[in-house]
């Protein structure tokens, strides 16, 4: 059974795993972790999905859940390859190191 | 007493989730990060469960616990200095950096077996059913089941040539751009290397 009250907790979970992830976005440098941090943001945002899935006894929630994680699959994947390819080039997963484009 | 049960149970669950990302974003070694992003991708689990969503518990465990974190220690294997490894590898059995997650996980145990035997959900009105997903997926949803099927095989081509091998990638390349782009790629690990 679940009650309207704790669907808003669900919701107010989720937005501070969101904010957590996104802290960690911002304040890592880190490539590994700013991608471990993108997968907690995608992960906060299927449990929003999940929430409201339930509250309305719908299966579309689990739906969205099921698109979100295919895209953060696919997402690390890329960003992965990515990581590697930086490696390569610099001996070193420190995003600071692409910032060529500054000028 | 049914209901604080289900509500103790959905707190410490929310607790450990919230206390596991917080010290995974705040570790500095990338394999302590990632078993407390599997602590949190399990209580994220037992959440989903609670809400009556166990097709998507499943998932969670199976996807993000089992797949993407297998992609991650690949990487964080294959990016692995060699003549530190054996010193790196003897850190890591030390207990301070599994005893944080190995404790947390504990905590996740110990809520989630009187969750399950206690058959809290599979009575309740609000279980959406992975019968009903299904249905959903290949019903009015087909169209996302198409979708994905076309970025999994984008991310899957994109991530086999952006990480390709560099001593494959010099051979076969006849326009100008391009083997540049590639002798980029391919003589920078040499010189690291020697």
């Amino acid at each position: 059974m679940v009650d309207v009250a704790l669907i808003d907790h669900v919701f107010i979970l989720a937005a501070i795993l969101f904010c957590l992830g996104l802290v960690g976005v911002l304040v890592r440098r880190n490539i590994i972790f700013m991608l471990i941090s993108m997968e907690i943001m995608l992960n906060a945002a299927g449990l929003a999905f999940i929430a409201a899935g339930s509250a309305w006894g719908q299966p579309d929630g689990q739906v969205m859940f099921l698109a979100v994680v295919t895209l953060g699959a696919a997402e690390v994947a890329v960003a992965l390859g990515l990581t590697l390819l930086l490696f390569r080039r610099y001996q070193s997963v420190d995003v600071d190191n692409l910032k060529e484009l500054r000028g | 007493m049914q209901d604080t049960f289900f509500l103790v149970i959905f707190y410490v669950t929310a607790a450990v989730a919230v206390l596991s990302t917080l010290l995974m974003i705040s570790r500095l070694n990338a394999v302590h990060g990632l078993l407390y992003l599997i602590v949190s991708s399990l209580s994220l689990a037992i959440i989903f469960y609670l809400l009556g969503a166990p097709f998507a518990a499943a998932l969670e465990v199976i996807i993000y616990a089992g797949a993407i974190m297998i992609l991650f220690v690949f990487v964080v294997m294959m990016l692995n200095m060699g003549h530190k490894g054996v010193e790196q590898e003897r850190q890591w059995l030390k207990p301070g950096g599994w005893i944080g997650p190995g404790l947390l996980a504990l905590v996740l145990f110990a809520v989630f077996v009187p969750a399950l035997s206690g058959g809290l959900v599979s009575t309740g009105p609000r279980l959406v059913s992975a019968k009903a997903v299904g249905i959903a997926l290949f019903g009015p949803y087909l169209l996302v089941v198409e979708l994905a099927s076309f970025l999994l095989l984008a991310g899957l081509i994109g991530a086999y040539h952006i990480a390709r091998p560099p001593e494959i990638t010099g051979d076969d390349s006849d326009s100008l751009t391009s083997a540049r782009h590639h002798d980029d790629i391919a003589i920078e690990p040499l010189q690291g290397a020697g």
